[in-house]
């Protein structure tokens, strides 16, 4: 691990101004990805600004929807009530990932913020762009069985590898964020960049910039929804392919419905052309075969990574025919 | 590097910019495979069991009509025990170090390093008395090791050097990378008539590591006709090592594999295809078993897993959105005794001290030492301690290959005999009724000795440890007479898996789980089950998940961490039930134990691929047996 200066913010502010001025500094909550990072030597920041004294973990209802601050705990989201009762997909895809004790870690923003698990990202003796732009990616002709489907650039592959983000990007969520030039709001959708040319910035967040919360709007999505992360052991796995799914469902027919797809490319995956697909439509599985067609329109698979072709929809089916009888 | 914290080291280390020159290499063994060669010790002796092996004619399964011919793969799987390989090396004096490391040997280290060091052996003192798991890795002396006595050596203080996860891959050896190719014919009614059984293992370039890949093929099954060749191909990779089950568990994948489907072939009950090819004696070297209970095994675990509920259809028992199977691999391993010193004392207090240079990595080898111990003293377990892991004391083998009960277990037995004999004798000097007893009738009773037919005599410890000549006796025990030649033994578990397949996702779900065995004796039902479980998610793991990756543009694994590395977690094992058919195997013992380390592996993954192919009709060659390989 590199040396480094560790400071403890008390305001939001204090810690922004921090960041702002520093490019070598980096905000820590839970760190359970920054820390590994730091280990392998694939970030190296100077200091490390602790912002888990901050006044941003309060899950609040709002008059259109639930507020939750970036500094919750994962395990806390997951496990309230309002969380529960609202935005039931958002528990369901906090709990398909990692283990408790992560998650105990964990906080929301540092969720969304996670890096990409790609391998030759954390080996320092690989080529990767997005750890050391201009080096090439050594996933486009490697093993790349994990890798994305959707939006890659021949510059990065990756996916990204949060679950509670699928959720998010299917519920419409928006983001909170304090900066040095004063506060905004980013679409959920937005937060997350596709690598393009640029695969070393995951995010469109400025330098200083802080999450502060996530804003999720109400919606009738609070029982055909569900979760589906398909993994290669039964937990405590990133996923092969995940599928996020909600639907408002009467008299059989689909009146709106929500879906999004994780490790399928460098965003969570929001799938508008899939929904409209499924809109006025029999809650069936030859609806649900429709729309995955539709969802994998574009699709482009690498080497090892085409039997994501066919687990892509086959993962959208399950979670739609799961949402669908709940 | 060396520092006085770890941060220090590990900083330090990084920092060091290390250049190489660069040579042309070769790390894939689909290339590599073409060079393959028949390991040296082969060449030199044919008799080696790594050398050719043919019965009745060559490769006969060719010209049948019903026939199978098939290629098996297993990848590259990592050690993964819980604790590092960790080693603390101190040079008590210029030319007396001390060793706390693990290892499953004490003996063996010692012996590698009073050779690097050219030392006398009693020089060199290897200290191993907790291991944190090892299941063969710690059955070889590594670099690391090297580098830390090196160091200790520099910097004249003690030095500690614990790997890091992400190092157990490159430095401790591994379960090779094997391909296999199994050709099998049988008649109509289900008789095989031939087997060939080629295998290629993957060793360095700088050490040829084998293993016994092909033994179970040729004495598990009747077939008059039978070919085995082992080979192996050196890479540009580290040197592989034993991983529990070693090479069987990777040949029974491939046999256990092609077994059943040639009992598909055939339509057939792949139970009663087995049991239509069961041996009686052994094929190989037409001599009778010592024992065998398998039949008995089938059974068991038959019964237990509802072997009667599966369809031999495949992809005919459906559950919502997953497809059920049933699947049987089956298991073998040599019941293998070698020779091992044991020390026991009387302490005036009454408690025994029983020592033994043995390890214990995990099964509970100190408990069933204490038990056996117990049952033949008659005392309670509480006044016995068995101490091990240590070079100083009395010798015995490595802990590996299923032996320790076999060998060290005998030695306790052994040497409590001898310590009664050696208590009655020092009894007898004043008491005539001890002198002319027989050792199996001394009682030790609390604070005294008894004899079973004169409960009168009796003799106070603080009296008999007062004589001359102590209360100490220090046994070797090893195998005598000719059972070794009479006698083929071995030891033999089956293991039945339900399995639910995911018909969109292609998961593999292991619903239930039995392993039956004849191991001979179980010493302890607890600790005996114990091996038996962590074997059986053991096989899950090599059947499922685990998968060492190399990119082999680079040379380098692309999964080197448990991220990246999947190992199964408890929501991957379901309660694994064990029965053992606990008949005694006296040709390798007077304790009739057979060994349970390597069975409780060998044949799981198998288990599992055929309850796949039950399941949903897919085959599936190359483990593991993930979701890509179904969907």
């Amino acid at each position: 691990m590199n040396q480094f200066q560790y400071v403890r913010a008390t305001k939001p502010q204090a810690a922004i101004d921090v960041v702002a001025k520093d490019p070598t500094a980096k905000f820590i909550a839970g760190g359970t990805n920054l820390v590994d990072l730091m280990k392998r030597g694939v970030m190296t920041p100077q200091k490390l600004v602790d912002i888990n004294r901050l006044p941003l973990n309060k899950i609040e209802a709002q008059p259109t929807g639930l507020r939750i601050g970036a500094l919750a705990l994962n395990s806390a989201v997951a496990g309230d009530a309002q969380v529960r009762a609202r935005q039931p997909l958002l528990a369901l895809a906090l709990n398909a990932g990692a283990s408790p004790q992560l998650r105990n870690m964990a906080t929301v923003g540092g969720n969304m913020l996670q890096r990409v698990r790609c391998s030759y990202f954390y080996d320092l003796s690989m080529p990767c762009n997005k750890r050391q732009p201009g080096t090439g990616c050594a996933a486009l002709e490697g093993i790349n069985r994990m890798h994305a489907l959707f939006g890659a650039s021949d510059k990065c592959i990756a996916v990204h590898p949060s679950d509670m983000s699928v959720a998010l990007v299917a519920l419409d969520a928006t983001v909170l964020i304090s900066g040095p030039k004063g506060d905004r709001q980013l679409a959920f959708s937005d937060l997350h960049r596709l690598p393009g040319d640029t695969p070393e910035r995951d995010s469109n967040l400025e330098a200083g910039e802080l999450i502060t919360a996530v804003d999720i709007p109400d919606n009738p999505f609070t029982r055909h929804v569900h979760y589906q992360k398909v993994r290669e052991r039964a937990s405590y796995a990133f996923a092969l392919v995940s599928a996020a799914v909600a639907l408002d469902i009467e008299n059989n027919t689909i009146k709106a419905a929500r879906l999004a797809l994780g490790g399928v490319a460098h965003k969570p995956w929001r799938l508008p052309a899939a929904e409209q697909a499924l809109v006025g439509q029999p809650a069936t599985e030859a609806s649900f075969r429709r729309a995955a067609e539709v969802a994998m329109q574009g699709a482009k698979a690498f080497k090892h990574n085409a039997y994501k072709l066919r687990l892509a929809p086959n993962t959208l089916v399950q979670a739609l025919k799961t949402a669908s009888a709940a | 590097m060396v520092a006085d914290t770890y941060e220090r080291a590990r900083h330090a280390a990084r920092l060091v910019q290390a250049q190489y020159a660069k040579e042309a290499h070769q790390t894939s063994m689909k290339a590599g495979a073409a060079q393959a060669f028949l390991p040296t010790s082969a060449q030199k002796n044919p008799k080696s069991p790594m050398a050719d092996y043919q019965r009745g004619q060559a490769d006969a399964y060719k010209s049948a009509s019903l026939k199978i011919e098939q290629e098996y793969v297993i990848p590259n799987e990592m050690h993964s025990p819980m604790e590092m390989q960790s080693v603390t090396a101190h040079w008590e004096a210029p030319d007396r170090l001390t060793l706390y490391d693990k290892t499953q040997g004490t003996l063996g280290t010692r012996r590698d390093f009073a050779r690097e060091w050219s030392l006398p052996e009693e020089n060199v003192q290897v200290i191993a008395t907790f291991v944190g798991g090892a299941f063969g890795n710690a059955l070889h002396s590594w670099p690391h090791e090297s580098a830390a006595v090196m160091g200790a050596k520099v910097v004249g203080r003690p030095l500690k050097l614990m790997l890091t996860r992400e190092q157990m891959f490159t430095m401790v050896g591994y379960r090779p990378y094997t391909w296999q190719k199994i050709g099998m014919s049988a008649t109509a009614d289900g008789k095989i008539t031939a087997i060939s059984h080629d295998s290629i293992g993957q060793t360095s370039t700088y050490e040829e590591f084998t293993e016994s890949t092909l033994a179970q093929t040729r004495m598990m099954y009747q077939s008059p006709n039978l070919t085995t060749r082992y080979r192996i191909a050196a890479l540009d990779v580290s040197t592989p090592i034993w991983m529990r089950g070693p090479g069987e568990a990777t040949g029974a994948f491939a046999l256990e594999s092609a077994m059943d489907e040639m009992a598909y072939l055939l339509k057939l009950d792949p139970l009663e295809f087995r049991l239509r090819n069961y041996t009686d004696q052994d094929p190989e070297k037409n001599r009778p078993w010592s024992t065998k209970f398998l039949k008995e095994c089938y059974q068991l675990g038959a019964d237990r897993i509802g072997w009667q509920n599966r369809k031999l259809e495949p992809g005919a028992v459906r559950e919502g959105d997953w497809l059920l199977g049933y699947g049987m691999g089956v298991g073998t391993f040599g019941a293998h005794r070698g020779s091992a010193h044991v020390s026991a004392q009387l302490l005036p207090n009454g408690h025994v001290v029983l020592q033994c240079a043995t390890t214990d990595i995990g099964p509970g080898t100190g408990t069933a030492m204490t038990q056996i111990a117990a049952d033949t003293l008659g005392i309670d377990p509480g006044r016995i301690t068995f101490e091990l892991g240590n070079s100083g004391f009395p010798q015995s083998g490595s802990q590996g290959g299923s032996s320790t009960v076999n060998t060290v277990g005998q030695a306790v037995q052994d040497a409590c005999l001898a310590l009664k004999d050696k208590l009655r004798e020092l009894a007898g000097a004043s008491q005539p009724a001890f002198a002319s007893a027989k050792k199996e009738d001394v009682q030790l009773a609390d604070g005294y000795l008894t004899l079973a037919s004169a409960g009168a005599s009796r003799a106070q410890y603080a009296d008999l440890l007062k004589q001359p000549g102590a209360a100490f006796v220090n046994v070797e025990s090893k195998p005598t007479g000719t059972d070794g030649q009479t006698y083929s033994m071995y030891s033999f578990s089956v293991h039945f898996a339900q399995v639910a397949v995911h018909v969109l996702t292609g998961e593999v779900r292991v619903r239930k789980l039995v392993s039956c065995a004849d191991a001979g004796t179980i010493i302890n039902q607890k600790t005996a089950a114990n091996q038996m479980k962590g074997g059986a998610v053991g096989g899950i793991g090599m059947a499922l998940m685990e998968d060492a990756v190399i990119d082999h543009r680079y040379g380098r694994y692309v999964t080197k961490d448990f991220a990246d590395y999947h190992v199964p977690v408890h929501a991957d094992a379901p309660a694994v039930e064990v029965a053992f058919v606990n008949q005694p195997d006296y040709h390798v013992n007077a304790l009739g134990t057979k060994g349970i380390g390597e069975i409780a592996t060998i044949g799981v993954a198998p288990a599992i691929a055929n309850a796949v192919f039950n399941a949903t009709g897919k085959r599936v060659r190359e483990l593991p047996i993930t979701p890509d390989k179904l969907v």
